[in-house]
């Protein structure tokens, strides 16, 4: 006994890769937050006055909004006058190719694995690169306009295509949503925007590398994808940030909007830094998610593997609106030391034969809390909605909790609302099976907890699988019992 | 290649193993024998590394290497093989994938070059037969699932993968009906070779038919009372070990 629990803790104890920082010339907003930091953020990005106007209208709403207390986390008051709102690498002016770009910032993107050099690229990818505030480059642009795909930053969708983003922007997640999102509505930075023209299968994975290197930022990004009659795009995101002593603030909104037949998979690798063993620092990511299935037939994958932050709070969903349309969610989330995650989905069935499917894989170890927190909502309309639910909880060691909270609401009787529940302890018995067979306890693990999480991450695209089995050994190395 | 001298082990405090003497050399078949609670598996676990057994007197030599100085994955790629009573179930990892993790772990301790996918599919190919084992359950979720047969050719079949110097077979025939242990023993001897040594350990005289041992030994309150050739396990057989056990308690 004694010895497993050594094996988890040493396993589950190693170090947060991605905690350094970048020597980068920054230009920031001040601390706080009123309408003049709105209006600075508004001008710093040239923008038209409708954004302004909905930017202000967000937070007055903002203002008259509390904080959530519902979810099963806990942690210090957060001073919303404590942040820095915008913070963006100083650069003479809006490169034009990655020629143009702060070599310093190409170094940091590398460092992390992500080559914004379009030949260096794996093929197969196109990257949104996010620092702080702003987007940093956006590769394969020119290939992708080919095919009338328009994948680039938030703020030059809204130079160059107002009329798609005007159209779109909260039309999923409306500015006075929920707290996280109002903030978000009032002071996004950037992110990215996709456009998938009629017809269309995006031949290439899209992707947003997100990367906080400020202190006292939060990062406020938002991202709109619209995905227009038969198209189909699989978009991957990814985050990190450096090793910190303060919590810093994420507050994201991801829209997504399927029109008819449309079948968006949008997959996260989530590692933004967790805090370090006593709990100290880390990021709170607060971020809310929401797809649109508009259209008939349409169909909205949600993948997510989280491994990192401080607290998790996010609930990626599907509004199951058109006939015959279907969303997914496959979860596996991770908490060690002292993190906390609530998260988990929601299935709301508009549609007839609307169908959902929820896998979630919890993993706690260390001292952490990890809260699955779904809900499945058929309304009147919904004939013949079918979900299926599978939750399932692993703990490793005496110290964590898993916790589930599915909430299942019916409202016409030909729906069909399953759900399985299952909480297991990694065994001492499977690590000295393996073991016995000469594989180190650091391989048993990652191979057991490969094992219980392998039907999530059989849904993530290939080359990010890979990542994420890494990235799962990573965060619970030191950690067996 | 083992010599395990005045062997004792107790597990939660009580005394299991009370002074175990036992030689094996290359190329030998030893079969342990016993009633139940006799010490048997606790022999097999002992020597495997199993951490809530603790070992409370005596020396055991393996290769010329103090044994219970490694680690039980030590021991593993040291080339000792340990046949489990009750394999143990892995959801989500195939046979495949946890035959490819261990053998690449061996290989490289061996200083051997690991494997590459195609190499070691070749490899799991020619051991497949030796058990007659299907692909299709190497491809499922590690001994999820599968009836007591498969569980049991499924550990001979990670034997042969592995290449053991020293295997043990812990009651790798309870539960299996004849044709199951005729493959399974089949398996076993097409994997005996005068470079290795198997200990089977057994409660039933049954398996040996198959398996024939060069030595036959008794254990009873965890000590070896009694050693001789097969014929002591028909003799065995034949006399129930009740006859062990009066014997053992006039002397």
């Amino acid at each position: 006994m004694s010895k497993d629990n050594q094996i988890l803790e040493e396993f589950t104890s190693r170090e947060y890769e991605h905690g350094w920082t970048s020597d980068i010339e920054m230009e920031s907003a001040p601390k706080g937050l009123n309408e003049d930091i709105i209006r600075f953020i508004s001008a710093k990005k040239n923008e038209p006055d409708w954004l302004l106007e909905w930017r202000l209208k967000a937070y007055r709403q903002w203002t008259k909004m509390v904080e959530p207390k519902w979810p099963n986390v806990t942690y210090p008051e957060i001073n919303y006058q404590d942040i820095i709102y915008y913070a963006a690498p100083k650069q003479k002016a809006t490169p034009k190719s990655l020629e143009d770009v702060d070599p310093e910032l190409l170094k940091t993107f590398e460092r992390l694995g992500i080559s914004l050099t379009e030949q260096k690229r794996l093929t197969g990818v196109a990257v949104d690169a996010v620092l702080d505030s702003v987007s940093v480059a956006t590769t394969f642009k020119e290939k992708l306009a080919e095919l009338g795909i328009i994948f680039c930053s938030f703020s030059e969708a809204v130079r160059e295509h107002p009329e798609l983003v005007k159209k779109y922007l909260g039309s999923v997640v409306p500015m006075n949503d929920n707290y996280f999102a109002a903030l978000n509505s009032a002071v996004f930075s950037d992110g990215s925007f996709c456009y998938i023209p009629k017809g269309v299968r995006c031949p290439m994975e899209l992707s947003t590398y997100f990367r906080i290197n400020a202190a006292n930022t939060g990062q406020f990004e938002r991202t709109l994808i619209v995905a227009d009659e038969g198209s189909y795009v699989s978009y991957l995101e990814g985050c990190t940030a450096p090793q910190r002593d303060e919590n810093q603030l994420h507050a994201a909104v991801v829209e997504i909007y399927a029109m008819k037949d449309a079948h968006v998979k949008y997959s996260t690798v989530q590692n933004w830094y967790p805090g370090d063993k006593e709990g100290k620092g880390g990021i709170y990511n607060f971020v809310t998610k929401r797809a649109l299935c508009a259209g008939e037939n349409s169909k909205v994958s949600w993948t997510q593997v989280e491994t990192g932050s401080a607290i998790t709070w996010k609930y990626p969903s599907c509004i199951l609106k058109g006939d015959n349309s279907s969303g997914e969610f496959y979860s596996v989330a991770v908490t060690n030391n002292y993190q906390q995650a609530d998260t988990g989905t929601k299935m709301i069935h508009i549609g007839r034969n609307t169908k959902s499917r929820i896998v979630s894989k919890g993993i706690s170890a260390g001292h952490s809390q990890n809260s699955y927190r779904g809900q499945v909502h058929v309304l009147k309309r919904a004939e013949n909605a079918r979900n299926f639910s599978q939750c399932d909880s692993l703990l490793m060691g005496n110290t964590c909790g898993a916790h589930t909270f599915p909430y299942i609401d019916v409202e016409n009787n030909s729906a069909r609302v399953e759900h399985e529940a299952t909480t297991s302890k990694i065994g001492e018995d499977q690590i000295f099976y393996c073991l016995q067979r000469g594989i180190d306890e650091e391989s048993a693990v990652a191979l057991i907890v490969n094992g219980y999480a392998k039907e999530v991450l059989n849904q993530l695209p290939m080359e990010f699988a890979v990542e994420a089995q890494k990235l799962l050994a990573l965060t619970l190395e030191g950690s067996v019992g | 290649m083992l010599a395990i001298k005045n062997l004792s082990a107790q597990v939660n405090g009580k005394q299991i193993l009370n002074g175990i003497n036992l030689e094996v050399k290359a190329g030998e078949v030893h079969a342990i024998m016993g009633p139940n609670g006799s010490g048997k598996s606790t022999l097999a676990s002992v020597l495997a590394g199993r951490e809530e057994f603790e070992v409370t007197d005596g020396t055991v030599e393996y290769l010329g290497k103090n044994l219970l100085e490694l680690e039980p994955d030590e021991r593993a790629r040291e080339g000792i093989f340990l046949a489990f009573q009750y394999p143990v179930e892995i959801p989500g990892v195939s046979t495949i994938n946890f035959m490819k993790t261990a053998v690449n772990q061996v290989r490289e301790h061996r200083g051997l070059e690991t494997l590459d996918a195609v190499s070691f599919l070749g490899l799991m190919k020619e051991k497949m037969k030796l058990v007659e084992i299907d692909q299709s359950l190497l491809n499922r979720s590690l001994n999820e699932g599968f009836s007591g047969g498969e569980k049991k050719r499924n550990e001979i079949f990670q034997m042969a993968m592995l290449e053991p110097k020293l295997a043990i077979l812990d009651e790798t025939d309870s539960g299996l009906d004849i044709d199951a242990l005729k493959i399974v023993a089949n398996g076993v001897n097409k994997l005996r070779s005068k470079n290795n040594a198997i200990i089977v350990v057994t409660h039933y005289q049954r398996l040996l038919n198959y398996i024939v041992p060069d030595f036959v030994h008794v254990l009873y309150k965890g000590k070896i009372v009694k050693s001789g050739g097969k014929e002591l396990a028909l003799e065995l057989e034949a006399k129930g070990y009740d006859w062990i056990k009066s014997e053992v308690e006039v002397a």
